[in-house]
């Protein structure tokens, strides 16, 4: 059995997506599994950003339920006792279940820790690097000092934290080999750079779920190796599950453990990169032929 | 390299000159061409002014000229490296503006004495001070929210009629009604914030700007609560307790002065220096905490905001209490220093000229709201003192005030369309603090 099976963080059920009369996700279903790298996938407009932005809660979707897992708890029982409460969630002594799609999006971000980052980048351009990784650290810092009025008063427990947060900031800023360009504003930096440190910023959010909506779109082969380097490194380090939407199929192949790819907001494969590799039905929505041509189409693209 | 922004072209900068010369010449061509005015029989009479017309139409002519001389001087730096000289002066602008904010009084005695200097303090001093407190109150919502409010002097006058009402019906003081009134504005602060929370750029500024309107139209139309037009009466300020007056009881007495009016004038100067000064401390203080930061990534992008788990409806619902509480404890200071209220002193124009100083200062700067504060109402003040001019080009140069009020607000953005200190200051450094040049900062959009 898969990990996806066996622990998975994130089981995503019947998701339904309608704007007005386009159905932009139809009844999909997968799992995301603890600690795994699964990658989202599949032609322009098939319904992958629109699913990223139901589990972050940018979208409230038509149908279906999302639930996330953190700690032990079972998972099925666990969402359905979540379900049957009027509440989005419900804790045992070994963790909790979230049901994302009940849940505003800042309070994914807060409560169920699910973070991500944007096909279009969005920084706080005018913010130096580090101020852009304290923002990421915003609820934390905002309970030390208080709701501001320690903050305001100079309380210990307030400076105390301020620096703990630095240093998480310089710790990211290090991991992604931007340390000595801290202070600079984000908007300054580099494209590739600008997509590690959006990366880094959603990390200081302590996320048990990462969500990436493709990180290595822009970056040239080398950037792309980093990032495969840093990918592994928030999987191993940190244990943080990593869900990503990516067109750059070396990043997909290399890292992922588990590949669920879409076509017009179906799921037409699901399982290890190899199998979805070989599946006749992704080939054939990718180079758009009929399953019967495919061999032709294969050797014409080969040549 | 380095090239010009644009290759200098003789011809193409007389032919541009002449325009502007053109479209001016036909604009002002009836408003300062033509006088009407009434003879001695007061028989309407006109009078041409073809000088003074051709005049102004030069005048603008040569600008368009200067300007295009400028552009082919200028160099081509890449946009978000340029740091203007001004924003490199700021940093010694501070001390020095702080100082004499504190030593204005005594440096007006110091040079007019006592008779003389009382002008200076009121119709200058405590003016600019209270439009200073303003300014930086509004800048928390404008400057660092990014969030356009319009309707800014309805948390003014909410302030002076809470101190007003208070006085008159439970006979609170100055002192008391304070903090009230600080209160009270934050709540109406927090009362338009939620209408308007969904609400971004151009449509928030409409719906605030109502909310400016709505408040002094209640002040007008509700005659019984607030006298209406007539205007209410407040309770002049007292030195904790000591009325300034000739009296016995009165402050110069009690401290073995003889009377004079400026005692009052320097006393009520000092009050809004304090109450602008911890506004200023407060803002600083608020910047660096995550409160502060979480405005300003708000400013910056919304959205990003809410994948970090901020709450954007209680960031933005702060932003607008704590800039409507200074607004509202400068309109109780207003009302004790005037000692009498209408709903007039709250028209829609002194919420644009405060959001005006915001926006000359350069949003999110302190220093830049005092400077521009200084320039726009020390500026419209001191035209007083230029009446003489009307002999020389036949105007009052003060019924053209609104006039030269444009005329700068058009040449200030054309140097320095981002405010006077663009650059924004980060709040956290690991190594170097260094500024930030305002292309790269948002203006934000709701």
């Amino acid at each position: 059995m898969q990990n996806w099976q066996s622990d998975p963080v994130l089981c995503v059920e019947h998701l339904t997506m309608r704007f007005g009369g386009l159905t932009a996700v139809k009844s999909l279903s997968f799992d995301v599994g603890r600690g795994d790298i699964t990658a989202l996938i599949g032609p322009n407009g098939a319904g992958k950003t629109t699913v990223f932005n139901c589990i972050t809660g940018f979208y409230k979707p038509t149908e279906g339920r999302i639930g996330l897992r953190h700690g032990i708890i079972d998972f099925d029982i666990g969402k359905q006792a979540a379900t049957q409460s009027s509440s989005y969630v419900t804790h045992s002594a070994g963790g909790a279940v979230y049901l994302l799609e009940r849940m505003p999006d800042h309070l994914i971000a807060k409560q169920a820790k699910v973070a991500r980052t944007f096909q279009n980048i969005r920084l706080f351009a005018g913010m130096t690097l580090i101020e852009n990784l304290m923002v990421a650290q915003h609820n934390a810092l905002m309970l030390a000092s208080n709701f501001t009025f320690g903050g305001l008063l100079g309380f210990k427990t307030y400076t105390t934290a301020e620096r703990a947060a630095k240093e998480k900031a310089a710790f990211w800023l290090e991991k992604i080999d931007l340390l000595d360009r801290a202070d600079m504003p984000a908007g300054d930096l580099p494209y590739g750079a600008q997509r590690r440190l959006e990366i880094a910023r959603a990390m200081c959010t302590d996320p048990v779920l990462l969500c990436l909506d493709e990180p290595a779109a822009g970056l040239n082969p080398r950037e792309s190796a980093d990032l495969n380097t840093l990918l592994r490194s928030i999987r191993s380090d940190h244990g943080t599950s990593i869900l990503l939407i990516e067109h750059d199929m070396s990043v997909v192949m290399e890292v992922s453990d588990h590949v669920v790819v879409l076509d017009y907001g179906i799921k037409i494969s699901d399982g290890t990169p190899d199998f979805v590799k070989s599946d006749p039905k992704v080939i054939a929505a990718y180079l758009g032929v009929d399953d019967d041509e495919l061999e032709g189409a294969e050797s014409e693209v080969s040549a | 390299m380095k090239t010009p922004l644009h290759k200098l072209n003789w011809l193409n900068a007389f032919k541009e000159a002449a325009i502007a010369g053109a479209v001016t010449f036909t604009l002002f061509s009836v408003l300062l061409g033509i006088n009407i005015y009434q003879n001695s029989n007061n028989d309407t009479m006109i009078r041409l002014r073809p000088a003074l017309l051709v005049g102004f139409s030069l005048f603008a002519a040569a600008l368009r000229f200067c300007i295009i001389l400028k552009q082919s001087l200028q160099l081509q730096v890449p946009a978000h490296k340029k740091i203007g000289w001004f924003e490199k002066v700021e940093p010694h602008l501070q001390p020095i503006l702080v100082g004499l904010m504190a030593f204005f009084p005594i440096i007006m005695l110091g040079l007019l004495g006592g008779q003389a200097s009382t002008k200076w303090i009121d119709n200058y001093g405590i003016v600019i001070m209270i439009y200073i407190m303003l300014g930086w109150g509004l800048n928390i919502v404008v400057g660092l929210a990014g969030l356009l409010d319009l309707g800014y002097v309805a948390f003014y006058a909410i302030g002076s009629y809470t101190y007003a009402l208070l006085a008159q019906h439970y006979g609170f003081s100055f002192w008391m009604a304070l903090p009230v009134a600080g209160v009270m504005a934050a709540l109406w602060g927090i009362m338009l914030g939620f209408p308007v929370l969904r609400l971004r750029g151009d449509y928030l500024a409409v719906v605030t700007m109502a909310f400016g309107e709505i408040i002094r139209a209640v002040a007008v139309n509700w005659r019984e609560l607030t006298g209406g037009g007539a205007g209410i009466n407040v309770p002049k300020i007292t030195f904790f307790g000591l009325p300034f007056n000739a009296n016995e009881d009165g402050f110069a007495a009690y401290f073995g002065l003889e009377f004079m009016p400026i005692h009052r004038s320097i006393f009520l100067y000092y009050v809004i220096f304090t109450l602008a000064i911890i506004t200023a401390i407060i803002t600083i203080k608020l910047k660096k905490l995550p409160i502060g930061r979480a405005w300003e990534a708000l400013r910056e992008d919304e959205i990003a905001c809410r994948s970090l788990g901020i709450n954007t409806r209680n960031t933005k619902l702060t932003a607008f209490a704590i800039g409507a509480m200074f607004g509202g404890l400068a309109g109780a200071f207003f009302g004790a220093r005037q000692g009498f209220l209408t709903p007039e002193s709250f028209s829609f124009e002194e919420s644009v000229l405060i959001l005006a100083t915001v926006v000359f200062g350069g949003m999110g700067s302190l220093t830049g709201v005092v400077l521009a504060s200084i320039a726009l109402f020390g500026g419209m003040e001191i035209l007083r003192e230029f009446s003489f001019v009307e002999q020389l080009i036949g105007i009052d140069p003060n019924r053209l005030r609104m006039l030269i009020v444009g005329l700068g607000m058009v040449l200030m953005m054309l140097w320095k369309p981002r405010g006077l200190i663009s650059t924004r200051t980060p709040t956290v450094f690991l190594k170097q603090k260094k500024s930030i040049s305002g292309n790269l900062v948002k203006e934000g959009h709701g």
